[in-house]
């Protein structure tokens, strides 16, 4: 099989070992959750249940309220104790609605009926996926049946299924692609139909050789899903980087995927379509990679929305060794967080626990034009200038260079011999540019 | 009231910090150790030929850049950085593309012009436009002409011939059209500065470099490439006149300058592209100087005047943007 790939990029260690032979594992359903009415983006969805209102797995708990937007769903049987603002793991301030497990134990599932999706109607098929809340599982959160109908001036003619998991340590989407191959096909069977293409792939990084050959087989009888062998190379994953190593087609600069013809979609993402569609089960948990050498027993977990990171740390074994980072997300782009009071969102692919956190805070030197950032970045930017402008506020410059080009991948950071917070002040920039565009 | 809040977990505190949480374990004090360690084989071949005064020079030169650097950020009241090599490496190349038999005072002043002014004036590391050793170099230059270029025969000379000085390669070759035999250019036994003369042991340590990525292999290769090129270019329409492509790329300090200087990450474009027009560029220069200026070796003003040209250089290679319309 041909290895595909694309320019510049990194190699970090992967840790992969800690987690990936481990199948996935079901959390205990926990004493209550923490479910933020925004964990997409968009607007944040509108609570439709009181206080004190008994709730059951599934139930709608906030509506969409915009194009934008998406449905909430309470993720445990039990009773609506306060609807407030609580910690957010990105530190937004957005009502959770907290709920309190009742006292016998539940099934997550109440409807376990499956139904046959191919007579459903693509207005369908967006319909179920809209109102069971799912969004891009990768991280980005973003609505998934906005993707699933593009404008009319952008035809589609492609679906990748993003198979890269290029992060380190993280093995969620390996397992799903292993313990739920046939319903991953499936998910991607009824994108494909939805979307109206003839044709699919499925990237998968060639790190995960099981994954690729059990993918390859369960789809070696439908003609229009091909499995593609992606090298192991950060930030395989991006979905600019992802077109450009499957099909050589080049999202232009500040445009989609669909400019070029295509929709990506994450492998949970895929996953939560079929168990939406077939399965009648709304996106209510999700499978993260607990895993770092700052945690006792390292799983791929099968965790309800809102679940506090503290309850799925216990259930790990808790946390090992001094000066402890917690991570939310992959060590690349993750992002720390401060209490484990936080719950897992949708967005949670991974809870990176790394210990021995002294060389955390490395010396920074100032930038000696070495240009390893230049070489590396996947975009072709110019990182270290883009800092400086940034620090320095010269926005309009930053935004000539290209600034909201960047995709935070953090591939400049990684390799800079100085140390300098190459992407934290990027995103400030990325932030402020976007402000003063407004 | 209850006194403690009792957490199932033990308290610890988590830190923050911005993302990505794995590095590359790359460091700016690595590059430059390793910088001076790749050095070694050229700095010991120069005291092999010109004996314990040549260390002697080597010694004061790095012990004045690091003392000069200390003072300075002590007086600025900012954070002591000596430790981190970038100061080593400046007295080191000072010392390596000094004559000699250079007096020690000379020396220090040179040393401390380059890294006071070559560095501490633009901001210190980082900041800095031209290579702090070539602006010590070239302020000894005008300074002490007589003493920058009065050169001694290595040890091994002073075995056959009774002479206390001698000529340089370029400079027998400019003046009396005398070509010095390749093996001696290679091996190093010929006249020169300390750490210019032996191109093997040179090239050995900018190989490391290169394979390492601390030094951009296109600058070397472009910039010896040009040399050579226009050099045979002139050497083909007069061989009397001219020197030969080989003898412009291992007489002179042409080596040390491509490998160790041309590539100080600092004064040196880092764009590729920026890379090809820097070595083009210098090569051009040195061609020029060489051939048809007043003095035998162009080495120096060579980088200099691409270093001054470096931060337009890379506001024009800026590589375009993926997706990007031009």
């Amino acid at each position: 099989m041909k290895v595909l790939t694309f320019r510049k990029g990194i190699h970090p260690k992967e840790f992969k070992e800690l987690t990936e032979h481990k199948p996935i594992e079901k959390l205990p359903t926990p004493k209550e959750v923490f479910i933020p009415l925004q964990q997409h983006i968009g607007s944040p969805a509108k609570a439709v249940v009181q206080k004190g209102e008994e709730v059951k797995a599934g139930q709608i708990i906030g509506e969409s309220t915009g194009f934008i937007s998406s449905y909430i769903h309470a993720s445990i049987n039990g009773k609506v104790k306060t609807i407030d603002t609580f910690l957010h793991p990105l530190g937004l301030s957005t009502q959770t609605v907290h709920i309190t497990s009742s006292e016998e134990a539940n099934p997550l599932v109440t409807d376990s009926d499956t139904k046959s999706w191919e007579s459903l109607s693509k207005e369908d098929i967006i319909s179920i996926i809209e109102k069971s809340g799912i969004v891009g599982l990768g991280g980005a959160t973003f609505p998934t049946h906005v993707k699933l109908k593009p404008p009319k001036d952008k035809p589609i003619d492609t679906f990748i299924l993003n198979g890269c998991e290029c992060e380190p340590y993280l093995t969620a989407d390996h397992r799903m692609m292993l313990d739920f191959t046939d319903k991953v096909v499936q998910g991607v069977l009824i994108i494909t139909r939805t979307l109206g293409v003839k044709k699919a792939y499925i990237g998968i990084e060639n790190n995960k050789p099981d994954a690729i050959e059990k993918m390859s087989k369960a789809t070696s009888k439908i003609p229009e899903i091909e499995v593609v062998a992606l090298k192991t190379k950060y930030p395989q994953g991006a979905e600019k980087m992802l077109i450009k190593a499957v099909l050589d087609r080049t999202v232009p600069a500040g445009g989609l995927p669909m400019d070029v013809g295509v929709v990506v979609n994450n492998v949970g993402t895929a996953l939560a379509i079929y168990e939406a569609v077939v399965e009648n089960k709304p996106l209510i948990e999700r499978v993260v990679t607990v895993t770092g050498n700052g945690i006792k027993e390292p799983k791929n977990l099968l965790i309800p929305i809102g679940t506090k990171l503290k309850d799925v740390i216990d259930y790990c074994g808790g946390l090992t060794g001094d000066n402890i980072k917690v991570i939310m997300g992959g060590p690349m782009m993750g992002i720390t967080i401060g209490s484990l009071e936080v719950p897992v969102i949708k967005g949670t692919s991974g809870i990176l626990c790394l210990k021995d956190g002294k060389n955390f805070a490395e010396t920074v030197y100032p930038c000696i034009g070495c240009g390893s950032c230049t070489r590396v970045c996947p975009m072709n930017l110019l990182p270290t200038k883009l800092a400086r402008l940034s620090e320095k506020g010269m926005w309009e410059m930053a935004n000539k260079m290209g600034i909201l080009n960047c995709i935070e991948c953090g591939s400049c950071a990684y390799v800079c011999p100085s140390h300098i917070p190459l992407v934290q002040h990027i995103k400030v920039g990325k932030f402020m540019v976007n402000q003063l565009k407004k | 009231m209850e006194g403690k809040k009792t957490n199932k977990l033990e308290e610890k505190i988590l830190y923050l910090s911005p993302s990505p949480h794995v590095k590359s374990g790359e460091s700016v004090p690595r590059i430059m150790w390793t910088v001076v360690i790749t050095l070694m084989p050229a700095t010991i071949m120069g005291v092999y030929f010109f004996g314990i005064r040549a260390l002697w020079v080597i010694l004061v030169s790095i012990a004045t850049a690091v003392i000069t650097e200390a003072s300075i950020q002590l007086m600025r009241r900012k954070k002591i950085t000596v430790y981190n090599g970038s100061a080593v490496i400046t007295g080191l190349l000072l010392a390596l593309c000094l004559p000699p038999s250079i007096p020690y005072y000379a020396v220090i002043i040179g040393t401390f012009f380059g890294i006071a002014v070559g560095k501490h004036a633009f901001g210190g590391l980082g900041y800095n436009i031209f290579n702090p050793a070539l602006i010590g170099r070239a302020f000894l230059q005008a300074s002490f002409p007589v003493k920058m270029t009065t050169w001694t025969p290595t040890l091994l000379q002073q075995k056959c011939v009774d002479a206390v000085t001698t000529a340089t390669p370029l400079g027998l070759f400019k003046f009396e059209k005398v070509t010095t035999p390749y093996v001696d250019l290679l091996w190093g036994n010929v006249g020169g500065c300390i750490g210019e003369t032996c191109a093997i042991a040179i090239i050995a340590g900018g190989i490391i470099l290169l394979v390492l990525r601390y030094a951009d292999w296109r600058i070397p290769l472009s910039y010896l490439g040009t040399v050579a090129i226009l050099g045979g270019i002139f050497w083909l329409i007069n061989p009397e006149q001219y020197p030969d492509p080989l003898f412009h790329l291992l007489a002179g300090g042409l080596m040390l300058g491509a490998f160790f200087m041309a590539t100080d990450m600092v004064t040196s474009p880092s764009t590729p592209l920026g890379s090809w027009i820097f070595g083009i560029g210098a090569g051009t220069l040195l061609i020029i100087i060489r051939l048809f200026g007043g003095l035998p070796e162009g080495v120096m003003y060579s980088i200099i005047l691409m270093n001054s040209v470096t931060p337009l250089i890379n506001m024009f290679t800026r590589p375009k943007i993926l997706g990007e319309k031009k």
